[in-house]
């Protein structure tokens, strides 16, 4: 599939690394304690919060920020812009990763973790519930990722000196072959279902959510924006590979992936400002009390990207185009934290914001996606079609 | 087996709807009927005496730890984990009112609606029963309830919801639920919602001028179960204004209008399929002219 894609276990990782591994250590030992003494002893959640930072942060916006693959799958597999395949592979490792611990931080969410596998009991489906479908398609998704990721495996085993792994390599890759269309397709629709219905969860919150957010349009918003900040991720991670690695970054496919960006960004702000706009909010969008500058900012940093990057000089610095990406993550990750917690009211007397083990355990989260991410770059075949330019630092 | 009869039950409804307005297809989803077997209970704050009377006979009935051990007496103060119900006392400009806190059983409840395997189900009399071992812990069920209702036990390591459940363990054996049996003054009473309803609009009619002209749960909300007379004005008391809209309305119709008996996400597939398969044809035959 990509042949020109290689491993590099010859880099050296910088030292604040360790850094990292401390960190994940940490979060190992506060979710022992989550599991041990119970939610209300680790996390600041309460009757009127019972989802906080570990939703909002490690799912809503972790899943959101792992969806590069599921954005650079529509632009290659579904418009055709073969151009981009360099940029699949690692798209899809920080997908595989960001997914996977997403289920992770669910496993910790949920109050009876051990009754998680009756999410699987067909004839008790309720199809009412928006979560099911999220559960349901997160689950599927996290599998037909690392099917997806798979031939960067299967490539490198089939060199390898243990005879299992050529045998998984050498059995695996026809069925691969025959399968990857529809398994793409899947890697496509998956995304696009629960995605959106990210936004539909917060839908029956109707007396709770500010009307500012809270809009028939959620599931609209959430898609269009999780693409968005798909695009950023590829970026960013383009140009922190580029710092790890070494590696000259490919500066005419990102400076073209960056307009196709700022298209996304002004659909969605369009989107947005019309459906506020519709419903009459606009007066509650520029009343400069909490929830209106709360809306005014997080417009604000969707916007400044679009209009960075509307500059074709811009999209070709890699320093601005980096910023903008920043931007980017920050600005759905501003929209998801808005929908979910501070634009969230239950009421009067109910405050929430997160204890040291919910920020631990989410920092240790990102930990772990950062390292897993360098450990499978050195190891497999996944970053390439880029010219190499070790040693040139 | 309860979902498979409401499924059936909202089928026919809808085909029902579906005659009756002449073939016009209901674009949001149509709103449920009241069972006639549906029980409740009415709750008239103007002869509550504050004497918790319920609150303790709850707590025993359904083996509720005390609000804070330890503690020389009991003294809850809103609903928790170990609470199911609890009387609160409002003062102010409109005069003074009690409050009996607990589950409405809405007819059409957004914690039923929301839930993924039916932990929260409507049970017999249309009761919103909870099943803990069908419960995953998600608390969307909280995030759902407009009312706060369902509590969470974040003080265990194996938690479950708690909320008032009508009693049913104690229906079942042909018994009251427990506060209504135990109230002195007939504050709360237990009843068929049909009942309740018609008593509640005599009491309002013999003494207009003791009661806001409101039945609570009348239709608030879609309606409820439980249903509330007061002097003072409801939203004082904490039941705030939700309008008639069944709460789960809107993101039902949102939800079902997109998965549409999944033929939209199926026919997606097809041709996101289609297309994947196409450009991915044109490639290997591009690579394959480059190689030679």
């Amino acid at each position: 599939m990509n042949p020109h894609a290689h491993a590099l276990p010859e880099v050296t990782l910088p030292r604040s690394f360790r850094l990292l591994r401390i960190l994940v250590g940490a979060g190992v030992v506060m979710m022992l304690w989550r599991f041990l003494a119970g939610l209300g002893a680790t996390t600041a959640l309460n009757d009127g919060y019972p989802w906080g930072l570990w939703i909002a942060f490690d799912v809503v916006t972790g899943t959101a920020l792992a969806c590069g693959g599921y954005a650079i799958a529509i632009l290659v597999y579904v418009l055709n812009k073969g151009e981009y395949h360099p940029l699949v592979r690692p798209a899809l490792v920080t997908s595989a990763l960001g997914y996977t611990l997403a289920g992770l931080a669910i496993v910790l969410d949920v109050g009876r973790y051990w009754n998680l596998y009756k999410v699987l009991y067909v004839w008790r489906w309720n199809l009412n519930s928006v979560l099911l479908e999220v559960a349901l398609c997160i689950m599927a998704y996290v599998v037909v990722l690392w099917i997806e990721l798979s031939p960067a495996f299967l490539e490198r085993w089939r060199r390898s000196p243990r005879r299992a792994l050529r045998w998984i390599s050498q059995k695996g890759d026809p069925l691969l072959q025959r399968a990857l269309i529809w398994i793409i397709a899947l890697g496509i629709l998956l995304p696009t279902m629960h995605q959106s219905s990210l936004g539909s969860l917060l839908l029956i919150a109707t007396h709770k959510l500010h009307p500012l957010w809270h809009t028939p349009l959620l599931p609209l918003l959430f898609l269009i924006s999780c693409i968005a900040m798909g695009y950023a991720v590829v970026v960013f991670e383009s140009a922190l590979s580029s710092h790890l690695f070494h590696r000259r970054v490919e500066k005419r496919m990102l400076a073209s992936l960056s307009s196709v960006m700022v298209g996304v960004l002004l659909v969605y702000l369009l989107v947005r400002f019309v459906d506020v706009a519709v419903r009459g909010q606009l007066g509650a969008a520029f009343r400069f009390d909490g929830y209106s500058v709360l809306f005014l900012v997080e417009v604000a940093l969707f916007l400044a990207p679009a209009l960075m990057l509307l500059s074709r000089r811009a999209r070709t610095r890699s320093g601005s185009l980096f910023r903008a990406a920043m931007l980017m993550m920050l600005a759905g990750a501003w929209y998801r934290f808005d929908v979910y917690l501070i634009a969230f009211n239950p009421g009067r007397g109910w405050i929430y914001f997160p204890s040291v083990p919910e920020l631990v355990i989410s920092m240790s989260i990102v930990a772990l996606e950062i390292l897993g991410y360098v450990a499978i770059v050195r190891r497999f075949p996944i970053l390439g079609g880029l010219a190499s330019a070790t040693g040139e630092r | 087996m309860t979902m498979n009869r409401r499924a059936l039950l909202k089928g026919l409804g809808a085909v029902g709807v579906a005659t009756a307005t002449g073939g016009r297809a209901a674009v949001a989803r149509s709103r449920r009927p009241v069972a006639e077997d549906a029980v409740g209970m009415l709750y008239d704050a103007t002869r509550c005496i504050g004497c918790k009377t319920c609150m303790v006979a709850c707590r025993r009935a359904n083996h509720l730890p005390y609000e804070k051990p330890g503690h020389p007496w009991d003294d809850p103060v809103d609903l928790s984990g170990r609470t199911k119900t609890v009387i609160q006392r409002y003062r102010g400009r409109e005069g003074q009112s009690y409050m009996k806190r607990q589950c409405l059983h809405c007819l059409d409840p957004a914690c039923v609606s929301v839930c993924m395997i039916g932990a929260m189900h409507k049970s017999e009399g249309g009761i919103v029963a909870y099943d803990p071992d069908r419960c995953i812990g998600c608390r969307y069920c909280q995030v759902a309830c407009p009312f706060n209702v369902p509590r969470f036990q974040w003080d265990s390591p194996t938690p479950k919801i708690v909320k008032c459940e009508m009693c049913r363990h104690l229906l079942a054996r042909g018994r009251l639920p427990a506060c209504c049996e135990v109230c002195p003054t007939g504050a709360v009473q237990f009843g068929k919602r049909k009942a309740l309803l018609a008593e509640a609009k005599r009491r309002i009619a013999r003494h207009p001028d003791r009661y806001v002209h409101k039945i609570y749960g009348e239709s608030d909300a879609g309606g409820t179960q439980v249903l509330y007379l007061s002097s003072v004005p409801f939203e004082k008391l904490g039941l705030p204004h939700l309008g008639t809209e069944s709460v789960p309305r809107l993101s039902e119709t949102v939800q079902h209008g997109i998965y549409k008996g999944f033929i939209v996400p199926a026919a997606l597939y097809v041709l996101i399929g289609a297309a994947v398969r196409r450009h991915h044809r044109q490639r290997s035959v591009d690579e394959r002219k480059e190689e030679t």
